[in-house]
């Protein structure tokens, strides 16, 4: 399983209900499942990943995130897992909003533009960024909504979240821990997972 | 269509009879109900490799077949096909209510010695379900791996999970609906129309005098209709486009001259070879009070036995540009079950032929059946029989449309 997929299932309570938007090829489901004995369903797009999910087991529906999540009633999950995902989607805000409303707790997980490398390539060569995290040229990407940590953690702020755990990855998707941590984090994590939950309105 | 030198495939079984009859779901009582049904593949020592294929409104029993005699869904249901009748043991049995062999209104009514008619019960796709579930019985199978079916066949699939979850373990609903539309029906009420409406239907008594021919103008026309509904607009404009029939000039008369006015004909003459008019009336019917949501408490015995692990887990998948099940048909019983929490899976597959995609050959929908299906005989048939097929992970994906 992908470093950060770990970060996240370390974060799921035992036998929580997940719903998984991108889940791909229903990888964290399945772990999930075997695991933790968290039942679960996935939303994605694309049909080889939506195949491969059924192929696993695992309970897939296949959607459009920006405009569908509709399709799931208020509270129906004890946790929504945002993993990779949504920095590719057309508005992050409407799909946090949809967390909020579903589960009212979600894990986020993030490509943090704000790394120093990504500052210095855009600096001094004039440059988008092209990285192992970030690998698309800037007209052909996924990522169309892409943040700095900060700018994340603002909007967390705006909507009402409240961070509960955040969980910094270096380059190889793996936790941050010890020293490092204590950096300045919007400049030297590769990434990072959020554990979030909607304040009560 | 079998030739007359073939042997019949068929098998054929009473399972009702005075002293133990059918009562439908509307009431009234059937005191002899006959089964004609095709299997392929063998049943496992514990029973669990069976898989039940349910055929749509005017299919038959004869889902797989062999060049002389080809089955209506040989893209599914044969050797290495999704639903492999070298691994399963395959059933499918003919509709009550149909005319391929099992009791329906042209059966013979033992009350009065002459054929039922229009005296026939009013059947729901419950009906269907009852007695198929009479016949797993028959064959010594208590719970099925899997029911499987397109349209009608995915109605019967999701019947079957609401009304005997503990006997399936698995189910498949193609391009189906769990209510229809007023289009829906509206389109069902004017092929019923042109059935009823010709003169030669005669109330249904035809079929007791053999002067009459019956309604076939009604039903050829009804066919007719009807297939303008299974396919779309961009398959027609492929198929056809405004050709003209064997003639490079158009003859503007009001006889066939289009090649897709050839084509409807076609399709209308060849129905009356294998149909029956009040066959269609009953089927077709069964479709419009279809809406077995709006029952209370629908869900709750389906899942009760999903949340007890002895459940029925569902693959539903549309086809986007299926206009007479569209999507939004197959959302709400996604959106259903999902809210029951039972376990569902939701393709839409992009597909450009329509309604009768789901007869077709396309990769990405028989790469998902097959991916769901071999999941299913891993979890029930795998430790038992060690028959499962490693590494066919997604052996059709990449593969383009070919029909």
């Amino acid at each position: 399983m992908r470093p950060d997929l770990e970060v996240v299932a370390g974060l799921v309570e035992p036998g929580s209900r997940v719903l998984d938007l991108g889940c791909g090829d229903g990888t964290l489901l399945a772990f999930l499942h075997a695991e933790l004995g968290c039942p679960g369903t996935g939303a994605d797009s694309d049909a080889a990943s939506l195949r491969a999910a059924i192929r696993r087991g695992v309970s897939v529906i296949e959607l459009d995130l920006d405009s569908q999540l509709g399709e799931f009633a208020d509270g129906s999950y004890d946790l929504v897992v945002v993993s990779q995902t949504l920095q590719a989607t057309r508005h992050p805000d409407v799909v946090l909003e949809e967390v909020a409303r579903i589960a009212g707790r979600g894990i986020v997980s993030v490509p943090n533009f704000g790394l120093w490398k990504h500052r210095a390539g855009l600096l001094v060569r004039g440059r988008m960024p092209v990285s192992a995290e970030l690998p698309h040229p800037w007209y052909d990407t996924p990522n169309i909504h892409l943040a700095t940590l900060a700018d994340l953690e603002d909007l967390f702020g705006d909507l009402g979240f409240e961070v509960r755990r955040r969980v910094l990855l270096d380059a190889r998707g793996q936790a941050v821990s010890g020293l490092r941590e204590r950096g300045p984090a919007n400049l030297t994590a590769s990434a990072a997972v959020y554990l979030i939950e909607a304040r009560p309105s | 269509m079998p030739d007359q030198e073939s042997p019949d495939p068929r098998q054929r079984v009473v399972l009702f009879t005075p002293d133990d009859p059918l009562t439908l779901d509307g009431g009234s009582r059937l005191d002899h109900v006959e089964v004609a049904f095709e299997t392929w593949g063998t049943l496992n020592a514990d029973a669990s490799n069976a898989v039940l294929v349910c055929h749509a409104l005017t299919g038959d029993s004869h889902a797989s077949g062999t060049a002389d005699q080809p089955g209506w869904w040989d893209t599914m249901v044969g050797p290495g096909r999704p639903v492999d009748t070298d691994r399963f043991f395959v059933i499918c049995p003919n509709l009550l209510g149909g005319c391929r062999g099992t009791t329906g209104p042209t059966s013979i009514n033992p009350a009065t010695g002459s054929p039922y008619a229009l005296d026939f019960p009013l059947l729901e796709v419950r009906d269907f379900v009852t007695v198929h579930r009479r016949l797993m019985r028959h064959l010594g199978i208590e719970r099925l791996l899997a029911v499987i079916g397109g349209s009608l066949g995915g109605m019967q699939a999701l019947q079957w999970a609401l009304d005997a979850p503990h006997e399936v373990g698995n189910a498949v609903a193609i391009a189906a609906s769990s209510r229809l539309s007023a289009q829906n029906i509206a389109f069902s009420a004017v092929a019923r129309a042109a059935i009823m409406r010709d003169p030669e239907f005669a109330d249904g008594r035809y079929i007791d005098h053999p002067d009459i021919e019956g309604p076939r103008t009604g039903l050829a026309i009804a066919r007719m209709m009807a297939h303008i509904t299974y396919l779309s607009e961009q398959a027609m404009a492929e198929k056809f486009g405004r050709r003209i029939q064997d003639a490079d000039e158009p003859r503007r008369r009001f006889g066939v001259d289009f090649a897709v006015e050839s084509y409807l004909e076609h399709q209308g003459q060849t129905f009356l070879d294998r149909f029956d008019p009040l066959s269609y009336l009953y089927l077709s019917r069964s479709l419009d009070y279809f809406d077995p949501f709006a029952e209370p408490g629908a869900t709750d015995a389906l899942a009760a036995a999903c949340a007890a692990g002895r459940g029925t887990t569902f693959l539903v998948a549309s086809f986007d540009s299926d206009w007479r099940f569209a999507t939004a048909h197959s959302r709400r019983i996604v959106r259903v079950l999902e809210r029951a929490r039972v376990p569902v899976s939701f393709r839409e597959i992009s597909a450009p032929h329509g309604h009768d995609s789901f007869l077709l050959d396309h990769g990405d929908y028989l790469a998902t059946v097959r991916a769901f299906v071999d999941r299913a005989a891993e979890d029930t048939v795998g430790a038992a029989e060690g028959a499962v097929r490693s590494g066919s992970a997604d052996p059709e994906g990449g593969r383009s449309d070919a029909t």
